[in-house]
């Protein structure tokens, strides 16, 4: 008998389960959007709200480059501390996969961490979907070697586009220098998914890749390559300088010169702009027609007039008070 | 004589070598996977512990270390299996019945059982693109909670149908002919004599593949599961996110303070784990008793 009952209880309650679930899920699908017109009616009636006070519901879903996240996460949740029911899922899917779902309609910010491309572009136009690029920080990319690397004193574009360049014959440091050391160098690069990868490329190698070959490992994990580097006296690797700032004490920074002198990529440096050719500006793109959503409007305002101190937190360089304002301007 | 006995003492002795150094082999086979598991759980409880404080249930993911938490991920890891589990049961031992006990032994069966079981070590990652390609675009589910459950739903569902399988077949024959005997349908000897006894081990089985999905990122990253949520779903459409997205997402940040985050998450999922399988194995001593 109690056999006979187990079994059937189990099977019943399974599908109970899956019966509440589902008319859960029914009313809420709509629940979450409707509310968003009412609350303000009824708002408005006891204490005329100005617009800092109007309730804002729904979501704004964005994804893309994982370089930006850590801006739009901080946007978001310092956006959700004045609008706690507007909801701001950030997605990680990398520049060109947010690129693929913003173009699909699905998204309506896309993170980037290099200008959309034109085949990008062309299929945004296709679908009808136009947007605004806003710029919203600086990033510098840093060249670094292992903190016993006592010789490497600066690099030139010239002598990283020889050790980087597809097909490149450097094999040991003498090959770059003649008074270095003949030591084997390792080589560490961002995966070529990446907009890292994507903007060293155009920046230094003028779009001919970077060399693939036994030397080199590629890693999608910037903390994978601070590691490599960090561990390996003869190494040389590049990526974010929020990676380089939080791993000083295990890495040393290479000044580059690309012609007026050697420079080292600081927040002053990268700001104004004489970190070059290798900072670069980060991106969010706005799909036009989401920005008339009043919720999806107000938080891409809240992250262009806040992101400038934000940015340092997580460390990004904040782009100058002028430039904002123009980038504010273009969402007017 | 007396060197025929020598020789053959030398014999035993050296049959009794070989049994040692066998033995000991075996010992060091069966350690090594235990040892890695201390290893593990070692290092990630001296770099977690710290954190392991109520911030982590409490509070929703920040850019700040200090005082982020896994509340959203924690909640949609408990949601997904929540959704899971009953409808991988229905289909998964449904299946395993109609293999087992109505399904006629020919070419298809054979060919049904191949599938499954090719199926039950196809990776992961296939299964978010199928997903992806499936629940995602062309039911259009959008990247929501029930999108990535029924994702999980078919990579767990093989599994399940084997380990099912395996147990129905457990069930003796003799029992089956009694029920006939006693004039019972098919459905009346599935239902009150084969299931009974078999599902101790049915259970063991769906608990073991739904402790696998709740470790599995690749599927969910390909369907879309996202790395900020700072709200709770509340329907089966809403945005989600998962432990070991999250931890993941810790694991890639520069700053050092998400590394303790990240081990901290790991134990909660060791432990969600650990919870699962033993009560999956005291559903089975349950359930043994009474058979």
């Amino acid at each position: 008998m109690l056999k006979k009952k187990s079994f059937k209880g189990i099977l019943m309650l399974s599908m109970l389960a899956v019966l509440l679930f589902a008319a859960a899920c029914g009313n809420n699908a709509n629940g979450g959007n409707t509310n968003n017109e009412t609350g303000n009616a009824t708002n408005s009636t006891t204490n005329a709200p100005t617009e800092e006070t109007v309730k804002l519901s729904g979501e704004v879903k964005v994804d893309g480059s994982s370089t930006v996240f850590p801006l739009t996460e901080a946007a978001a949740e310092e956006f959700n501390k004045e609008h706690p029911d507007v909801r701001v899922p950030v997605g990680v899917s990398g520049t060109g996969g947010g690129f693929k779902q913003f173009c699909a309609g699905e998204l309506a910010i896309a993170d980037a961490s290099r200008p959309i491309k034109d085949e990008e572009a062309a299929v945004c136009k296709e679908a009808g979907i136009e947007y605004t690029e806003l710029s919203v920080a600086f990033d510098g990319l840093s060249v670094v070697v292992s903190k016993e690397n006592d010789f490497v004193d600066h690099l030139t574009v010239e002598e990283l586009n020889k050790i980087f360049m597809t097909g490149s014959t450097v094999k040991t440091w003498k090959d770059v220098r003649d008074t270095w050391p003949a030591e084997n160098i390792l080589f560490f690069s961002p995966g070529a998914d990446s907009g890292t990868y994507d903007y060293f490329n155009e920046a230094i190698l003028d779009k001919a890749g970077i060399r693939n070959d036994t030397a080199i490992t590629f890693s999608e994990d910037d903390n994978a390559l601070v590691q490599g580097v960090s561990g390996s006296k003869y190494g040389i690797g590049y990526f974010g300088f929020a990676y380089y700032e939080e791993n000083q004490d295990k890495l040393k920074v290479v000044p580059v010169d690309s012609g007026t002198g050697a420079i080292t990529p600081t927040y002053d440096t990268i700001k104004d702009g004489s970190y070059a050719p290798l900072s670069r500006p980060l991106f969010i793109y706005v799909s036009n027609k989401e920005l008339e959503r009043p919720e999806v409007k107000e938080f891409v305002k809240y992250y262009i007039n806040n992101i400038g101190p934000l940015a340092g937190e997580v460390g990004y360089v904040a782009l100058p008070d002028e430039q904002y304002a123009t980038e504010a301007a273009k969402i007017q | 004589m007396n060197i025929f006995q020598d020789a053959n003492r030398k014999q035993i002795a050296g049959r009794r070598r070989t049994d040692w150094l066998l033995h000991m082999l075996f010992v060091i086979a069966t350690s090594i996977g235990v040892l890695a598991l201390c290893a593990l759980i070692i290092d990630i409880l001296i770099d977690g512990i710290v954190r392991l404080q109520p911030d982590l249930f409490n509070n929703f993911p920040s850019r700040k270390a200090d005082g982020s938490g896994m509340k959203s991920a924690l909640v949609g890891t408990i949601y997904m299996l929540l959704i899971m589990a009953p409808i991988s049961f229905i289909f998964g031992v449904g299946a395993a019945i109609y293999l087992e006990e109505y399904a006629k032994k020919g070419r298809l069966t054979r060919l049904i059982q191949l599938n499954i079981s090719t199926l039950a070590g196809v990776p992961s990652i296939v299964y978010g693109i199928l997903g992806l390609a499936l629940f995602v675009r062309l039911l259009a589910l959008d990247r929501s909670l029930i999108a990535g459950a029924l994702t999980m739903t078919l990579l767990v569902l093989p599994i399940i149908i084997v380990a099912a399988q395996e147990a129905i077949r457990a069930v003796p024959r003799s029992r089956r002919d009694a029920s006939f005997a006693l004039g019972a349908t098919k459905w009346q000897t599935v239902s009150r004599s084969v299931m009974p006894s078999a599902l101790p081990g049915v259970l063991t089985g769906v608990i073991l593949a739904m402790s696998r999905a709740i470790g599995e990122t690749a599927p969910l990253v390909m369907i879309g599961a996202l790395t900020y949520v700072a709200f709770l779903p509340d329907g089966l459409r809403d945005s989600f996110t998962v432990i070991p997205i999250q931890v993941y997402n810790w694991l890639s940040k520069p700053q050092i303070e998400f590394k303790e985050l990240a081990a901290s998450g790991i134990i909660v999922l060791l432990v969600l784990l650990l919870l699962m399988n033993f009560s999956a194995i005291l559903l089975r001593n349950k359930y043994q008793k009474n058979v």
